[in-house]
């Protein structure tokens, strides 16, 4: 069995999965119990300053996207950082960690965007034998108003200044969480690298209102008729923790930082997609809220059989593996042809496909009176958009056409060389090619 | 308790009260609110939908399940209704399983389809249980139409004609509307009063009168609805039933299934319903399979249900046949009867074994007795008191496609008339359609 033992900014633990900051890692009950069923590490939640604590609401805090059978597809929160007493919290993290060194412990910090502030906490985190750091510049709600979390994560210079206050201050690594509440999150990972930081974890949560009380008419979930924006999380937004951790990856300034990735993280497979964008490890936290800390014995045992499947012996072996072949759309080969193929033996004649390619798409689906559905390769694009709607998997796939063989539709040869939008003759910019 | 189901003879009380109401409580439960969303999220809304298709009053299916997916039964059972008014009991009793959920394609790919009934019965159910109707009727036309059998087909009709402005006069020969729907399927498909509630509510619509105890032959004639009234609908069903013409069909024991049919939903009280220690049902139908079904949960020891050909030419489903078995009911397939004698104080009913080649059944030579304190025929209704004007054909009133018979101005539908299947739904559509081609030509 594959070794998942992973190794991020020098942290060791068993398994690359972390349990993000958040509910589930408020307190030494919850942490120890995490541990307990088998997850490599915690983000302990949030602390905030000396003093009295943050409150919360004591209505709703949460609010879903549920999919079929209300399965959990996003989850959107309220909550603010930890409204547990600093002390208590310290003292929880340094029981904890004495009793499990083998597992990792990140404290979270979110504290007032002065140096003062953060010259006070860090000695009293040090203290815990903790293995690091993560700062908090992601929570978009509450916090955000009163000058911190997603507030310092949308100014870049605010970021540089609170890393390097951190590098200063503390002796382990530093990890600076960024918000995707912005619009390049080249920016802010920057500037983190910048301020020295040993690494970027993301994403946090993205604004949200998840739904609206049409009878109420305010938003969810609803505190005495009012709503707020929360933090908008799980399956849902993995596709854009996705985008945002490979251009981090990819970016020729920031390649190289190591990444925490974050985002809808749910299965083996997901924290597989994750880490061959370039994340050194996951975090993951709607799934465990959903689903109880067991899950991450799925994660483990996916992740073994993949890896012994693909031969990988160690999380290091893929990680990145896939940043290569992340590009932008004008490099994409335009040369390269494909035609949507009907398997008639597994075709359970819905016609989904052919209702959504006559009446949203290129009338490339032919239905015959018996319900017989034909690909009419001199009206398909390719689009994918049948081979999506199909409910049966791999009944209609993407043909690649051989160089040599005519497109229907173009009435061209398909030919072998490479050719993209930067050659492409209808493109002024276009460099003849050579 | 003073008897059981080994009591000899025909005896009442059979089981207990509770054991009885278990027998015949829903044979399908509703379904919750959260699996009613489970269910229909298993609805693909294909595209030119099969289900639709095979749905005799082409209910737009996955339109209703998606507005169940939505949190709108409401509207969902608007979509029925619009096609089907009895879309609550078709709900129950349409055997699904040969029409919509046959063709779903999520039975063609996994074998376990959509489950379209229960679904449909979710969506009326929560409509009817507000005791909307859901429908108003257009401004009065002065026409009045005359409409001969409250059954499917005349309640289907009298409700669309009702819709669109005409009164209609609507003349029933029993004491009760619902047709078949209330005297001839098993109870445990309809409980709790459901045929007749559904009458109540589809008669809300307004503009419909309902007399009882009238029937062409008993009170009316063809020639005074035609002269009193715009136009005639006959839905008047098919009130004969077919002889076993062997020896010994007159000795007491023999009955109808249809009669014992009606008179078990019809009790008050089932512990007073009498059944047999031994039951033999003759015939391949659905009657045949509800009068052996529902013997069986009377407390019948031993029940047989005797057809004459093979399983698969049974017109009762492999469904309905299953269930029969499940419920310990005992299918003889290919054999016939020959002749019913007294034995003792029973009755000993002799079969022949019979095979069928190229179509034609003849005997093999072998035959069995099998021992019976009740024989039900069930093997077939036959068409009774049709008015001498009308063209007949194959026993049926012969009608077109618009359900138009040889008589202008008359028209008829359900099992009384030519074409289509004896289906509850295929009754509505032809009363629905009647009612259409009717409103055309006024």
């Amino acid at each position: 069995m594959a070794d998942l033992t992973t190794t991020f900014v020098g942290i060791t633990s068993p398994n690359p999965f972390w349990l993000a900051s958040a509910p589930p890692t408020d307190k030494e009950y919850n942490v120890r119990r995490a541990f307990e069923a088998g997850w490599g590490g915690v983000v302990w939640k949030t602390l905030g300053s000396e003093g009295p604590p943050v409150v919360n609401v004591n209505g709703p805090r949460y609010g879903v996207i549920h999919g079929a059978d209300r399965r959990v597809l996003g989850l959107n929160n309220i909550e603010l950082i930890t409204d547990r007493d600093l002390y208590q919290n310290l003292e929880e993290i340094k029981r904890v960690k004495a009793d499990y060194p083998d597992r990792a412990i990140i404290v979270s910090l979110m504290v007032p965007c002065e140096e003062e502030a953060w010259k006070a906490i860090l000695p009293l985190v040090e203290d815990t034998g903790a293995d690091g750091i993560e700062l908090n510049f992601g929570c978009p709600h509450g916090m955000a108003e009163r000058g911190m979390g997603s507030a310092v994560g949308q100014v870049p210079e605010y970021i540089e200044m609170v890393t390097r206050w951190c590098k200063q201050y503390y002796s382990k690594p530093v990890i600076v969480k960024l918000t995707p509440n912005i619009t390049d999150i080249r920016q802010p990972a920057a500037a983190a690298m910048r301020g020295g930081a040993d690494a970027v974890s993301l994403i946090n949560t993205i604004n949200s209102i998840i739904s609206v009380d049409l009878d109420a008419m305010a938003p969810q979930p609803t505190i005495d008729g009012k709503g707020t924006h929360g933090g908008y999380c799980g399956p849902a937004v993995k596709p854009i923790a996705m985008n945002m951790v490979a251009e981090i990856a990819r970016s020729p300034e920031t390649a190289g930082l190591p990444i925490s990735g974050i985002g809808g993280i749910t299965t083996w497979r997901d924290a597989a997609e994750f880490m061959v964008l370039g994340c050194g490890n996951v975090q993951v936290c709607t799934a465990a809220m959903t689903y109880g800390f067991k899950v991450v014995q799925e994660m483990i045992s996916g992740l073994s059989q993949w890896m012994d499947e693909k031969g990988h012996t160690s999380v290091s072996d893929f990680a990145g593996a896939a940043v290569p072949n992340v590009t932008d759309w004008q490099y994409l080969n335009l040369n390269y042809v494909t035609k949507a193929s009907i398997s008639q033996d597994d075709c359970i004649s819905c016609g989904r496909c052919f209702a959504a390619c006559e009446d949203t798409s290129h009338q490339a689906i032919l239905m015959s009176e018996d319900r017989v559905f034909t690909v009419d390769n001199s009206e398909c694009v390719a689009c994918n958009l049948c081979v999506e709607v199909c409910p049966v998997e791999d009944c209609i796939t993407m043909v690649v056409q051989e160089p040599g063989s005519v497109d229907e539709r173009t009435g061209k040869p398909v030919v072998k060389e490479h050719g993209d939008w930067t050659k492409h003759p209808n493109n002024p910019g276009a460099v003849a090619a050579e | 308790m003073s008897n059981s189901t080994s009591t000899p003879g025909i005896a009442a009380e059979r089981l207990e009260g509770p054991a009885l109401k278990d027998n015949f409580s829903d044979l399908h439960a509703p379904l919750s609110d959260h699996e009613a969303l489970v269910a229909a999220d298993r609805c693909y809304f294909c595209h030119d939908a099969p289900c639709m298709t095979a749905c005799p009053t082409s209910i737009d299916i996955p339109l209703f399940i998606r507005q169940i997916s939505t949190g709108t039964p409401e509207a969902s059972a608007k979509t029925i209704f619009s096609q089907n008014i009895l879309g609550g009991m078709c709900a129950r009793v349409c055997p699904t399983e040969t029409l919509c959920e046959e063709v779903c394609v999520r039975e063609v790919a996994e074998g376990k389809p959509v489950e379209i009934g229960r679904l449909q019965r979710y969506a009326t159910d929560t409509l009817m249980a507000q005791g909307e109707q859901p429908f108003e009727r257009a401004a009065s036309t002065g026409k009045t139409i005359a409409v001969v059998g409250a059954g499917p087909a005349g309640l289907a009709c009298a409700h669309k004609l009702a819709m669109l402005g005409h009164d209609v006069v609507l003349f029933e020969a029993r004491s009760k509307g619902g047709g078949l729907n209330e005297f001839g399927i098993a109870a445990y498909k309809s409980v709790d009063g459901f045929a007749q509630r559904e009458v109540d509510w589809l008669l809300g619509i307004g503009g419909i009168t309902l007399n009882y105890g009238q029937a062409i032959g008993d009170g009316l004639t063809l020639e005074s609805l035609q002269a009193d009234y715009d136009a005639v609908f006959l839905g008047m069903g098919l009130s004969g039933v077919n002889a076993l013409r062997c020896e010994g069909e007159e000795l007491a024991g023999v009955s109808d299934a249809v009669e014992f049919i009606a008179d078990l939903r019809q009790a008050e009280d089932l512990r007073k319903v009498e059944v047999g220690r031994n039951v033999v049902v003759i015939g391949g139908g659905m009657t045949a399979v509800d009068a052996a079904v529902q013997s069986k949960l009377l407390g019948a020891q031993d029940v047989a249900l005797v057809y004459r050909r093979g399983k698969e030419a049974m017109s009762a489903s492999l469904y309905e046949q299953e269930l029969a078995t499940s419920k310990g009911v005992r299918i003889i397939y290919n054999a016939q009867p020959m002749k019913v004698a007294k034995s003792g104080k029973a009755l000993s009913v002799e079969f022949a074994y019979t095979k069928t080649k190229k179509g034609k059944l003849t005997r093999t030579g072998e035959s069995f007795n099998l021992p019976a304190d009740q024989v039900f025929k069930a093997i077939g209704q036959t068409l009774e008191g049709a008015p001498d004007a009308l063209a007949i054909d194959g026993g049926k009133i012969t009608v077109d496609e618009n359900g138009q018979t040889s008589v202008a101005g008359v028209w008829a539908g359900g099992d009384c008339a030519s074409g289509g299947d004896d289906l509850t739904v295929t009754a509505v559509a032809e009363g629905r359609d009647a009612a259409l081609n009717i409103h055309s030509t006024l």
